[in-house]
């Protein structure tokens, strides 16, 4: 089967791999429909996430049909169309049972901090991903969700992660009618935690970014304040100043290890790994956010350390929260609210893109090209 | 609640002011307190473990299901058993994974040789889409390459013929 085959940094290619086998009485085999690249695999992609092995195929947002079944699995049946979270969760550990899916203790043997990924390096569970035409699908009663009929392939893709991630990230901000949201970084997650905190009642949203043709999306898309903050002098004097010198009641880190804008985190946390990735859009959260406010963050990290200034964490009383996002739990409230028509997931993608391509789609979404929002793989069954 | 002030009467005052209102982690977690009983819930059925699978210093057992993409191997799988040795605080951990990957893209590429396959860097590196959508700047990035290219040979040349 043709699947996506890391090579090294900045190096993808697409190759013919053996077809998965079913491994576990609870997995599932699902031959892929769409794919997507998502922000956090250019983590990845860079070669900023240790244990990451040349030869893997990266991806965790995709849907497909169930080819084949274990002996344990019950809750999907051979030709279902689903939609896969991102988690490997196994619906039984502690974690599981507390709806912290995004956690799961039975999936991640090489580490203990964060539960199974798909295609997301040995760090989370060294599972193959999605971006190929079929792959392995572990504890398949859990994760994978029947497509409701209606609802279009585009949508549903979407579901797997980067609509929830953003939804949690304003869920996790706590937003209380009113409020001022800032969010850190216009990508796809950002964009989406823009729409969501509208659906929290904020009463004012704020998103900064530095690429111009996504601040234009994201005003758009999210009728919100939108701010080049390479047009700004100091980010944080301007939030300050933005909400009557106070700062904002939540911000959100929608960028994570690969953030520009800082000189000193670039070099230490993008160029030459000396943290675990440029935490420039957390230190700018921990600074505009008011005395008292909370800091949520969904942008990735690396494992090891970064600098933020964690002082004025503690002087002013901030709350951080943070977690994968728990996808499952999310599901029945984002589909109904794609139901009934209050988010439009589907607009986000600029760029669908035939599966063997996949090195031009990866290095388009990386270096920005053409307006790249979200670029989806669709492999050759699919396009038929 | 009740069945744990019982456990701890000898403490003054325990409990007093617990406030289930006060959880940071709602609405992600729906507090059970599963965790608080340990290792003790049912495990799925375990994956047969039919290739090497490292595992953290920091749990146990195997996780009941793993991925099985790349076992480790060669000098790279050596650098990450070494790496396994310590506990994901350590940078004994991460630091020895990070060198392990560096080393894996040589041995990819050797790899590639030995199957009679010669990696074409430049599709893999997607410059296609550069030409298409890039052009100037990829331009640009070819002339300055191939002037900084001219000037060290040109440079060496003219050092290598003072000397002789």
């Amino acid at each position: 089967m043709l699947a996506m085959n890391y090579r090294g940094p900045r190096r993808v290619r697409i190759d013919q791999k053996p077809f998965p086998e079913i491994k576990h009485p609870e997995d599932a085999i699902v031959r892929v429909t769409r794919s997507c690249i998502c922000g956090s695999d250019l983590h990845l992609y860079n070669g900023n996430v240790p244990d990451t092995r040349v030869g893997m195929t990266f991806g965790h947002e995709f849907v497909g049909v169930i080819e084949e079944i274990g002996p344990d699995v019950h809750n999907v049946k051979v030709g279902d169309n689903v939609l896969v979270p991102f988690n490997i969760a196994c619906g039984k550990c502690a974690f599981c049972k507390q709806g912290l899916y995004g956690n799961c203790h039975e999936s991640n043997t090489q580490a203990t901090a964060v539960g199974g990924i798909f295609g997301y390096s040995h760090t989370a569970g060294g599972y193959d991903g999605g971006q190929a035409e079929y792959v392995r699908v572990p504890y398949a009663n859990v994760g994978p969700t029947v497509i409701p009929p209606d609802m279009d392939p585009d949508d549903a893709v979407l579901l797997t992660d980067v609509l929830p991630t953003g939804y949690q990230a304003a869920e996790m901000g706590g937003i209380q009618p009113g409020d001022t949201v800032v969010i850190f970084g216009a990508g796809p997650v950002g964009i989406m935690a823009a729409k969501s905190a509208w659906l929290f009642g904020a009463g004012r949203v704020i998103v900064f970014d530095h690429v111009e043709y996504r601040l234009e999306f994201v005003r758009n898309y999210a009728q919100c304040e939108v701010y080049n903050f390479r047009e700004v002098d100091d980010v944080v004097v301007f939030v300050k100043k933005l909400t009557d010198w106070l700062g904002a009641d939540v911000c959100i880190d929608a960028v994570g290890a690969e953030a520009a804008g800082n000189a000193m985190q670039t070099i230490t946390g993008r160029k030459t790994l000396l943290q675990a990735g440029s935490a420039t859009a957390l230190h700018w959260a921990i600074n505009s956010v008011k005395k008292g406010g909370i800091v949520s963050i969904v942008g990735v990290y690396g494992p090891t350390d970064n600098l933020v200034p964690i002082g004025n964490v503690v002087n002013k009383g901030l709350t951080i929260r943070a977690n994968q996002t728990s996808v499952k739990r999310l599901l029945p409230r984002l589909i109904d609210h794609i139901q009934q028509g209050r988010i439009n997931p589907k607009a986000i993608i600029t760029h669908r893109v035939p599966l063997e391509e996949v090195a031009e789609a990866y290095h388009i979404f990386s270096a920005k090209l053409d307006n790249c929002i979200k670029p989806v793989l669709i492999p050759p069954s699919a396009r038929s | 609640m009740e069945n744990l002030a019982a456990k701890y009467t000898h403490i003054p005052g325990w409990g007093i002011d617990a406030d289930p209102k006060n959880d940071p982690t709602y609405p992600m977690k729906h507090r059970t307190d599963e965790e608080q009983k340990g290792y003790t819930w049912e495990r799925p059925a375990q994956q047969p473990e039919d290739i090497e699978i490292l595992r953290s210093i920091e749990r146990p057992n195997v996780s009941a299901v793993f991925g099985t993409s790349v076992p480790p191997q060669g000098l790279s799988g050596q650098i990450r058993r070494f790496a396994f040795r310590y506990s994901e605080s350590s940078y004994g951990h991460w630091l020895p994974l990070l060198v392990a990957d560096r080393v894996n893209v040589v041995e990819g590429i050797l790899d590639d040789f030995k199957r009679g396959h010669v990696p074409n860097i430049f599709a893999e590196k997607g410059m296609k889409a550069d030409w298409k959508y890039n052009q100037k700047a990829l331009v640009q990035t070819v002339v300055v390459g191939a002037l900084i290219t001219t000037a060290v040979v040109v440079l060496f040349r003219n050092r290598k013929n003072a000397l002789s």
